[in-house]
């Protein structure tokens, strides 16, 4: 468990003149479930949109294993086994559910951008798609355009996306937004499920899922991450209870 | 089992279809506009590839079709008299190759960007490659442009395809042959990727796939089927001019694969025949065919951005049931009055046509269905204003006539489903 899957070394983003992420570092080691809570507007999702390469970083360092991933595209990422979600859903509307997780599927299985075989014919790409249909329980919706779904099973599905290329690092933002109690506590166990043996990294809001998930929290605030550890030490954190938990429990 | 001897049902007939079209169809001029319609559904099959299966809208395509074409004259010409060992029908590939390598060139410089960016390179390189046509004379040969002759090649089984009909079977042999290569491209990872990218290219990046590198290779692809196109053309013509590569080729195409349905893989083909169709009917007919095909065009994408093939496939439910025929009732209520506007829209195009081209040569008087009337005069005008009036009150009064049979047949549908 000593290996780190994850490495941010002093990450500063700005947009313009206004600093976004002002010197993050953290280490997330293999297989663990780490989430990343703080206030509205603390750059939470920058941080994710930073290592996941789809904005530039303005200084820092980001590895994957070790192996430098600044500035690398997104697919490029991917394909070294970083997979993630979107805040907003994030899917293929017109295209089946099926056909959603295939897309997820193709690149690692090495069927690249052949367009001389059939993509019926490729029998690891169905099963494994058929593997994440079962995981996410949406079996059933298989032949269905992914835009007309509930917007539960949207969300389920943009799991089933990011994880269906077998990525080994998994980073999910607010999974459970916007669902409800009953909705939020099957995402959880889906969740769950979907991140065994894989290190997971995790934006949320809901304290619940947070505390039930999380091995280890980081909390980040005005584009710094104040504390880093595990759950029952971040609740006790007094800093953390201030600027952040504090606020929460007020709702 | 039974689904892929389908599939295969389909090809047979298709095949069967072309075969037999030349013996149903027997005069001269149906055999070239057949060739023609053969030439213009891979010409809008391949634009699809971009703008209905990639999602990128390119007002250049011409200039892959045009280049080919004009680089299969001179090959022919090179070729001609036994000079090497060629056979015509495998010249198209010549064309293909030609567009492809244009494609590498050109797609490498443009699908660096996607969306309006894109659109307006590709409209840049039309315009570059028009304006080099008229320039670059020994190449494209000015105004008049370059012939060759077809039959100077060595035959093929004694053919030496100078008889249209034989230029109309290497049409539909290579019509039939890209069709279910590009059918087939449709089904393979590079397709169902390229939905992907036109989906939404954002996800796609996060599934390991460069959204640049997916529109590239659908780019050159279609170069080169829109290079076996215009190879077809530049053998069934014998000549290429400059109009081949330039903007209203490009704008033909668009219009065609649009009008046809980009949202379905035959939509095209069903476009590129009612538009050639139409363009060699009516212009027979009228002179003023364009403005016909303009609105036409303005029509479709008001009330059926699907196209015709998006049309036809809302009905697809309905039918596999079995539910159609209750439709057609009502179907034929509304043709009444759409054809009474229809003839009020015909009446002001060509009386405005002969009044305003024709009128001060042959003067103003034009003859329908015997009667005489005077375009300089209000009669034809308060006739066709008052058609296009009844045609669209009627059709407004009767309108919910087709909405109640159409909820009704889709309800029944819904009922049977659930059952």
């Amino acid at each position: 468990m000593s290996a780190v899957a994850l490495s941010l070394k002093d990450i500063h983003k700005s947009f313009g003149n206004t600093p976004i992420i002002r010197g993050v570092s953290l280490d997330v080691p293999v297989g663990e479930r780490h989430a990343i809570i703080g206030p509205n507007g603390a750059g939470k999702s920058t941080l994710f949109h930073l290592i996941s390469g789809r904005f530039p970083v303005s200084a820092g360092r980001i590895l994957l294993r070790g192996e430098d991933i600044t500035g690398l595209p997104p697919y490029q990422i991917n394909r070294r086994g970083l997979s993630r979600s979107f805040q907003v859903t994030n899917i293929f509307p017109r295209l089946s559910v099926f056909e959603n997780l295939r897309c997820g599927v193709l690149w690692s299985l090495g069927y690249r951008y052949s367009f001389w075989r059939f993509v019926e014919g490729l029998r690891d790409a169905r099963e494994r798609t058929e593997e994440v249909m079962v995981q996410i329980g949406m079996t059933a919706r298989r032949a269905i355009p992914a835009g007309v779904l509930t917007y539960a099973e949207q969300r389920a599905l943009e799991i089933g996306i990011t994880i269906a290329g077998g990525a080994d690092v998994i980073m999910l933002d607010e999974p459970t937004a916007g669902m409800s109690r009953s909705e939020t506590e099957n995402a959880v166990e889906l969740i769950r499920k979907v991140s065994q043996g894989r290190t997971l990294i995790m934006v949320e809001h809901d304290m619940s899922v947070v505390f039930g998930l999380a091995d280890t929290i980081s909390v980040l605030v005005y584009g710094q991450i104040i504390a880093t550890g595990a759950p029952a030490a971040i609740r006790q954190n007094r800093e953390v209870r201030e600027a952040y938990l504090g606020q929460a429990e007020e709702h | 089992m039974r689904s892929s001897l389908g599939r295969y049902a389909l090809w047979i007939g298709l095949a069967v279809l072309f075969a037999a079209l030349p013996h149903i169809f027997t005069s001269g001029t149906s055999l070239t506009k057949m060739s023609l319609m053969g030439i213009m559904i891979v010409f809008a099959l391949s634009y699809n590839m971009l703008l209905g299966q990639t999602g990128m809208l390119s007002f250049g395509h011409a200039v892959y079709y045009g280049l080919a074409g004009f680089m299969v004259v001179h090959f022919i010409n090179r070729a001609s008299g036994g000079a090497w060992p060629v056979w015509l029908p495998f010249v198209p590939l010549i064309g293909g190759l030609t567009g492809l390598t244009f494609g590498i060139i050109f797609g490498w410089v443009s699908t660096k960007r996607a969306g309006t960016a894109f659109a307006m390179i590709s409209l840049g390189l039309g315009e570059l490659v028009a304006a080099c046509s008229l320039i670059l004379r020994g190449f494209f040969g000015g105004e008049e442009g370059i012939t060759t002759n077809r039959t100077r090649l060595l035959r093929l089984f004694g053919y030496n395809f100078g008889p249209q009909i034989q230029v109309y079977y290497l049409i539909a042999a290579w019509c039939l042959i890209c069709i279910a290569a590009m059918y087939a491209i449709t089904r393979t990872p590079l397709g169902r990727m390229s939905n992907a990218v036109r989906e939404n290219p954002e996800r796609a990046q996060f599934v390991g796939y460069s959204t640049q590198m997916v529109r590239f290779l659908s780019f050159c692809l279609s170069g080169f089927f829109a290079g076996i196109a215009g190879a077809l053309a530049a053998i069934n013509f014998e000549i290429m001019n400059f109009l081949s590569v330039g903007a209203i080729q490009s704008g033909t195409v668009l219009l065609m694969t649009y009008i046809g349905g980009v949202g379905h893989f035959f939509g095209p083909i069903l476009g590129a025949v009612l538009i050639t169709w139409l363009q060699s009917s009516l212009s027979d007919l009228t002179g003023a065919w364009m403005l016909y095909f303009g609105l036409l065009f303005i029509f479709v994408i008001m009330f059926s951005p699907g196209g015709i093939a998006g049309w036809i496939m809302l009905h697809e439910p309905l039918a596999r049931a079995g539910l159609l025929m209750r439709l057609l009732p009502a179907y034929l209520l509304i043709a009444v009055p759409v054809l009474i506007a229809l003839a009020g829209i015909v009446g002001l195009i060509e009386f405005g046509h002969h009044y305003l081209v024709k009128g001060a040569t042959d003067g103003t008087v034009v003859r329908v269905l015997g009667v005489a009337l005077d375009t300089a005069g209000p009669l034809p005008w308060l006739i066709s204003v008052g058609l296009l009036a009844a045609g669209l009150v009627l059709g407004r009064r009767l309108w919910p006539v087709v909405t109640d049979a159409w909820n009704a047949a889709s309800a029944e549908l819904k009922r049977r489903i659930s059952a």
